[in-house]
């Protein structure tokens, strides 16, 4: 499918003219953008307002409670070898989570060039990097559980606070391990050796070829964007 | 598979090769577990069906209720509430959106850009059977304790989830709102994959601007429900978090039955500014495909080239995209800053100028056209009358000073009945008729489809024009009884069993309709490839009904728009859009 595509590409205009060209074309509208990776961008797009309206929630509500909001700085503060820190955890989290999207992006970059052991090593990683820090998420959880904190109340101030920490970590860390457990698919896949021979999906019937590590890629990317929305307007606001 | 070489006549070489389409092996993949689109919409179709007799059902029970109070007194208050929810919901989310989306959507786009299927039919399978379960899940609350949600279809909190309120504290609400986020999920599925197949994966020569206005239609509706479904599911997680872990989203803090409950801080707005965020898009989500649908029927009935078809497909944009900035018009009585209601009136107002341009295409597509009066043709024009009726009362109730008094009365009840109930049903209506030979490969019975038309059409009116004059009389919604009160009139009260008897034999009518389906399967009169002498691409498949893959050898190319009727010095009055430019001049 890319073959035929890139010869094509040579001949379109840039910018605004080529834009128009392409929406005006027929076929299609994104020229060498393949099915996979258009619905996932689509996909995406619709994600992204799930989120949004999650994080508005959380502001609405943290406006509309009469108590006063925990810090999250102390609430998020660990002691370590007698000295007290706050946001550790987080920060440690987010850097992990951060170093995985290079991981991914170098996966990627060994499958354009059909690498296929380190491909399926850098996707390990960055699969046991996102499962890091979903256990990570899960050792803060309990820390906050054993502290007192549940979704409908904590010790420290509007039970708001609770609810929408759990609600949020808890959407996000769930959109962390599915993307765990595809990568893991994926990485057996580029193993395996699936997208040299185009091996058929077992459910879709499809071949598979390494544009899949792309769109992997891409969601996993976009769950650690996410994550730093997060990161900046529940733990740092 | 090959991939044809060079460009032909002007239109450029296939960028993409043939698809290998899943091939299935038994009778239960190729008609139950189906990959096929054209079979998932059948399913779509006919599982909204069903789910919508329930509905209307439900609807009968309320007007025996509303029309002739203490007589029936089986109906008691609660159930009442819970025929109000449900009927609005299966109507609105599971019928409508499923239908035009789902239904029409699956068969109509694959065939109408000249694709072979839908371009993840895995997934596309995946969606229906999400979809089916989220029904099922629907059907579930009638038989759970304390039976379905009565919280009116908007499931406003705090009410919703308080004892109160009939499944409240029961299973309703909870079933409500997880037979919803299925409903989500499964509509992101399938709602994928037709934002792409449209955009992706048209046929040579299918430019964006040729495509039918149906196609139009119900892509834009797709795209604003991937953005506007979102909002509906995190309310319903929060909503679900309230209910179950007793978290404070959308409670405040309440008394209840001299009781304190456990709940602070929340706020319910929030949750009227999410569902409305959802529930306006939703409107158009549901009136798009309407507006496309509806121009092709007017088009090819009338033999006449659609009138404006850019800014038809502009207007359709605009709409889409004006929807998402009126929301909080059905928020006027929850009370608001006056600025933002003179914002939110403004825009609701603008969005009259893209829809009166669409209006005014419509008539001047029929114009001197040569109009065959057939049932597709009938419900056609219905739509427009009806259409124009309900959104005359929309531009009373998009301003402030007008909602407020109305907001809370039949007049309101009305009005949306008006211009997304019987509007879009219509079309619905006049689709069927229109589509069916192509999915059957015989017509639809002509007798009994005027008599559900005439039936149908005037019933409506007769239903829901009185039902304004109660509602400005000040007769309010959503009551299960109004019992004696000095400002109704005794003639309110007549006319509404007078409402409720024409309810029954409206709904009754649709009994013919049902029948006739099922009749014509077998002895309706054959209908051959192009009955209606249509111009655009799915009357050109060489086999009807279309098999899987739809094309046989050869993918259709397409040389001209869908709207070539009655062109000066053609052979025919009609144009194939896949008829090369030599041919066609002969």
């Amino acid at each position: 499918m890319e073959g035929i595509a890139q010869t094509q590409a040579a001949q379109r205009p840039g910018g605004m003219e080529g834009f128009v060209a392409d929406w005006s074309s027929d076929q299609r509208a994104f020229k060498n953008v393949s099915w996979g990776k258009a619905m996932m961008w689509i996909f995406l797009l619709s994600d992204t307002f799930v989120f949004g309206c999650f994080l508005l929630s959380y502001m609405t509500v943290r406006m509309s409670t009469r108590v006063p909001w925990p810090n999250p700085s102390e609430v998020f503060a660990l002691e370590i070898f007698g000295t007290h820190m706050p946001l550790i955890l987080i920060a440690i989290m987010t850097f992990v989570l951060i170093t995985s999207s290079g991981t991914m992006a170098m996966a990627v970059n060994c499958g354009y060039r059909r690498d296929r052991g380190r491909t399926a090593i850098l996707l390990v990683v960055t699969a046991l990097l996102g499962a890091t820090f979903v256990g990570m998420q899960a050792f803060e959880w309990t820390k906050l559980i054993h502290e007192g904190v549940r979704p409908w109340g904590n010790p420290w101030g509007a039970e708001q606070f609770g609810s929408a920490f759990f609600m949020i970590t808890g959407f996000h860390g769930t959109h962390v391990t599915i993307g765990v457990i595809f990568l893991l698919i994926v990485a057996r896949k580029v193993w395996r050796g699936d997208y040299d021979d185009g091996r058929p999906g077992f459910f879709t019937s499809r071949g598979g070829r390494y544009e899949i590590v792309e769109i992997t890629g891409l969601y996993w990317h976009f769950v650690d964007l996410v994550w730093v929305f997060i990161f900046a307007l529940f733990y740092l606001w | 598979m090959s991939i044809a070489s060079g460009s032909v006549d002007g239109i450029p070489a296939a960028e993409v090769p043939d698809v290998e389409l899943y091939h299935p092996r038994s009778w239960i993949t190729k008609w139950v577990f189906s990959q096929d689109a054209k079979v998932i919409g059948i399913q779509y179709a006919l599982t909204a069906t069903a789910i919508g007799l329930v509905a209307l059902v439900l609807s009968w029970l309320m007007r025996l209720q509303l029309g002739f109070p203490g007589v029936f007194d089986f109906i008691t208050p609660a159930e009442y509430y819970q025929f109000i929810t449900m009927h609005g919901m299966i109507m609105v989310v599971y019928l409508l959106t499923a239908l035009f989306l789902g239904g029409f959507g699956n068969y109509l786009i694959p065939l109408m850009i000249g694709a072979r299927d839908m371009v993840f039919p895995y997934m596309n399978m995946l969606s229906y059977w999400i979809y089916l379960l989220a029904v099922l899940v629907l059907v579930a609350s009638f038989f759970a304790p304390g039976g379905p949600t009565g919280a009116g279809w908007t499931l406003y909190p705090p009410q919703s989830i308080l004892s109160g309120t009939p499944g409240g504290q029961d299973w309703g609400i909870i079933l409500m709102l997880l037979s919803l986020m299925l409903f989500i999920i499964g509509f992101t599925m399938g709602g994928l994959n037709y934002v792409v197949t449209v955009l992706q994966a048209r046929a040579r020569g299918m430019t964006m601007m040729r495509m039918p206005l149906t196609v139009w239609g119900i892509f834009t509706a797709t795209v604003m429900a991937l953005l506007a479904f979102p909002a509906l599911f995190v309310s319903a997680v929060m909503m679900l978090l309230d209910r179950l872990l007793g978290t404070s989203f959308f409670m405040p803090a309440l008394v209840e039955m001299g009781q304190r409950l456990n709940h602070e801080g929340g706020s319910p707005l929030l949750f009227q500014h999410l569902f409305w965020f959802f529930g306006h898009p939703e409107v158009y989500i549901v009136a798009l495909p309407a507006f496309g649908i509806v121009s092709d029927l007017i088009s090819v009935h009338a033999r006449r080239n659609i009138f404006g078809y850019r800014m038809m497909v502009w207007a359709i944009i605009i709409i889409g995209a004006l929807s998402f900035i009126v929301w909080a018009h059905h928020m006027y009585v929850s009370g608001m800053n006056p600025y933002f209601g003179f914002f939110f009136a403004t825009t609701t107002l603008i969005i009259a100028v893209p829809t009166a341009i669409k209006v005014y295409n419509w008539l001047l597509t029929l114009w001197r056209g040569d109009i065959h009066l057939t049932v597709p043709m009938l419900f056609a024009l219905a739509f427009i009358v009806t259409f124009v009726n309900g959104g005359l009362t929309g531009l009373f109730l998009g301003n402030v000073v007008v909602d407020v008094p109305l907001s809370d009365t039949m007049f309101v009840v009305a009005h949306f009945h008006m211009v997304m109930g019987v509007a879009p049903i219509f079309v619905i209506f006049g689709a069927i008729y229109h589509w069916y030979p192509k999915i059957t490969g015989r017509m639809l019975n002509e007798v009994m489809g005027r008599i559900h038309f005439w039936v149908s059409f005037l019933g409506a009116y007769l239903i829901f024009f009185p039902m304004h004059y109660i509602g400005l009389l000040g007769v309010p919604r959503r009551y299960h009884e109004i019992g004696e009160t000095a400002f109704v009139p005794a003639s309110a009260h007549t006319l509404n069993a007078f409402i409720s008897v024409m309810a029954l034999i409206v709904g009754a009518a649709q009994i013919v309709f049902l029948f006739n389906l099922a009749w014509s399967i077998r002895r309706g009169r054959s209908a051959g490839d192009n009955p209606w002498n249509a111009a655009s691409l799915e009357w050109q498949t060489p086999q009807t009904p279309p098999p899987h893959g739809n094309w046989g050898q050869d993918l259709p190319v397409v040389y001209r728009w869908a709207y070539d009727y009655s062109v000066p010095g053609a052979a025919q009055d009609f144009i194939p859009q896949n008829q090369p430019p030599a041919k066609a001049a002969e």
